[in-house]
């Protein structure tokens, strides 16, 4: 089995292929260059260095959301576009997830935390349990979300009250560094270069596992889980709420 | 004999998700639309997040329909053209992207299009004996462009506007006398119950370039006239302000139009674009044109509101030159007429 993986949900273009467990080559850039200018271009570079044949994959993975909207959506319609022309399924993967499964088999809690601006970081909580069957599996202790920075140290700390560990990682470490040294009640690590970032492989890794349960979606039906509103929306909204507010103040 | 070639164009530059089959250029196979109009009413114009979800959501969806209706598949396509600019960016991201990952996946060879000259080109599918030279008009939401089309893919942009695009005019007055959005075709429908010569408002020349546009004055002398009925206690005929407001805009484009097609010697005329479709303007230009002896064009309404099979079009000519894009080919928000 052959999976393609994506994420552009942030500052990182990353790309990989797995075959069966075995990740056959993986290429990540974090620099200025927008993802439409580098993402197929990787592409390419994969696929001529590891020869691949691009009817053998069995689906596409990518990273489905929280992130950059517009990364998001360079994403998704690449693997739209891969999909369609290759008429295969995609592997939707949580971008928080995958951030996450770089720490497979750790016994502390991984917490993710990506810049989500407004003070807010998306982020998630963690950790690795063995299944009845014997293997390990990652699970969600708080699902992704958009939050406070102080409201997930909060939940961390009130779920490490019992001596367990943290790591840290994602692009909103450096942002909130500062607050993390404040608020941190339990000790903490910060995930090193190699492992703080998006990385396509990972996304791949976890795609293999979760193809497996059949959880694919067709190319046409895949969106991504921005999380979030469009401002127009979000504004739209809370006018209507303060109207309906004043409506019954009113009455 | 000359080989057929066949192109699927994807167009997702505003808040439209499209797709076309076009066989050698002028021959549309299918032209699939999906508009998001309804979306973006509520706000009173388009939301470019709103409409890049949306984009997402159809843009697989419009292309499979396209190769449906057309009775073709993938593999039978000779290039992939897409719409790279100008445009709102992160919709155009959404019809770049995927139109790249297709081209990479088949090896089919992509090619770049400019969205003006996609309108331009929409001229060409209805008009067999249309052939460059000639002079276009394009006037929509976000464009106001007199060009000389040289030759197929060579194009001077000779005017522009310097503020307001047309159809940008028409929005903002369509709003001010409680139309809504968008405000082209309403203000076009409620002219038509209207004196186009009850108000006059100005027409503005401009001293430096006869063949630029400024509609800004226009549209404040609009909103100052509202404002004086309101404030002297007299009613406003909707129907007379649209139906005046809407004559001011069509002479200044009929005049720079007629001007420009005559000062450099053309005998074709064209117009294009979302506002060519208004059926006033369509008919001050086919008088005018009648009058001094000009051929003139347009398309049909269906291909003058951003559509697919224009970007198939244009897409042929420059295909045929030899026009292919790269990987790399990225989304260019303000690209101009003639820039690669």
């Amino acid at each position: 089995m052959k999976i393609l993986a994506l994420d552009s949900s942030g500052l990182v273009a990353s790309v990989a292929l797995v075959q069966d467990g075995v990740l056959l080559g993986e290429y990540t850039i974090n620099h200025k260059k927008t993802h439409s200018q580098t993402l197929l271009p990787m592409l390419e570079q994969l696929k001529g260095m590891t020869e691949l044949q691009l009817e053998e994959i069995d689906a596409i993975a990518v990273a489905s959301g929280p992130g950059s909207f517009t990364g998001l959506r360079i994403g998704s319609a690449t693997a739209k576009g891969l999909g369609l022309a290759l008429d295969k399924p995609l592997v939707e993967v949580p971008t928080l997830e995958g951030l996450a499964y770089q720490f497979y088999g750790t016994d502390r809690l991984v917490c993710p935390l990506m810049d989500a601006r407004r003070n807010q970081v998306y982020t998630g909580i963690y950790e690795f349990l063995r299944t009845r069957e014997g293997c390990l599996e990652q699970q969600a202790l708080v699902d992704q979300c958009a939050v406070d920075v102080k409201e997930i140290i909060e939940r961390v700390c009130e779920l490490c009250k019992d001596g367990r560990e943290v790591i840290f990682l994602g692009d909103g470490v450096p942002v909130y560094e500062e607050i993390l040294r404040r608020e941190m009640k339990v000790p903490y690590v910060l995930a090193p270069a190699h492992k703080n970032r998006q990385s396509a492989a990972a996304v791949a890794a976890l795609a293999e596992v979760y193809y497996q349960k059949g959880k694919t979606v067709s190319a046409a039906a895949h969106q991504p889980d921005y999380l979030r509103l469009s401002q127009a929306e979000r504004e739209r909204n809370e006018q209507q709420t303060s109207m309906a507010r004043k409506e019954q103040e009113n009455a | 004999m000359r080989e057929d070639v066949t192109i699927l164009a994807i167009e997702s530059s505003c808040d439209e998700t499209a797709a076309a089959v076009v066989r050698n250029g002028r021959e549309i196979l299918s032209n699939v639309i999906f508009s998001q109009i309804d979306l973006h009413t509520v706000y009173g114009g388009v939301v470019p997040e709103i409409a890049s979800r949306k984009h997402i959501e159809k843009i697989n969806q419009v292309i499979e329909e396209a190769l449906r209706k057309a009775g073709m598949q993938l593999r039978d396509m000779d290039a992939i053209a897409v719409t790279y600019g100008p445009g709102l960016v992160g919709a155009l991201l959404v019809g770049v992207s995927a139109a790249k990952a297709i081209s990479f996946a088949t090896g089919i060879p992509l090619v770049g299009v400019h969205h003006i000259e996609g309108h331009i080109s929409a001229n060409f599918i209805e008009n067999p004996d249309l052939e460059p030279p000639f002079v276009c008009l394009v006037v929509s939401g976000g464009h106001s462009h007199l060009v000389i089309v040289r030759d197929y893919g060579e194009y001077e942009v000779i005017g522009r506007t310097r503020d307001d695009a047309a159809g940008e005019a028409f929005d903002k007055v369509a709003r001010a006398i409680g139309l809504g959005y968008p405000g082209g075709p309403k203000i076009d429908k409620l002219s038509k119950e209207g004196n186009p010569d009850a108000i006059h408002f100005p027409r503005a020349k401009l001293e430096d370039n006869a063949y630029d546009f400024s509609f800004s004055g226009l549209k404040s002398a609009v909103l100052n006239y509202l404002n004086g009925c309101q404030m002297k206690g007299e009613p406003v005929v909707e129907a007379d302000v649209a139906a005046s407001f809407q004559k001011a805009v069509i002479d200044v484009l009929v005049e720079h139009s007629m001007h420009a097609v005559k000062e450099f010697g053309y005998d074709k005329f064209a117009i294009a674009g979302g506002v060519a479709s208004n059926s006033s303007l369509a008919r001050a230009f086919e008088e005018r044109c009648r009058k001094e002896n000009i051929k003139f064009y347009r398309p049909s309404p269906v291909y003058c509101t951003d559509n697919a099979a224009m970007i198939g079009t244009a897409a042929y000519y420059e295909y045929q030159k030899g026009v292919r894009s790269g990987m790399d080919l990225n989304a260019v928000p303000y690209l101009k007429l003639g820039e690669r």
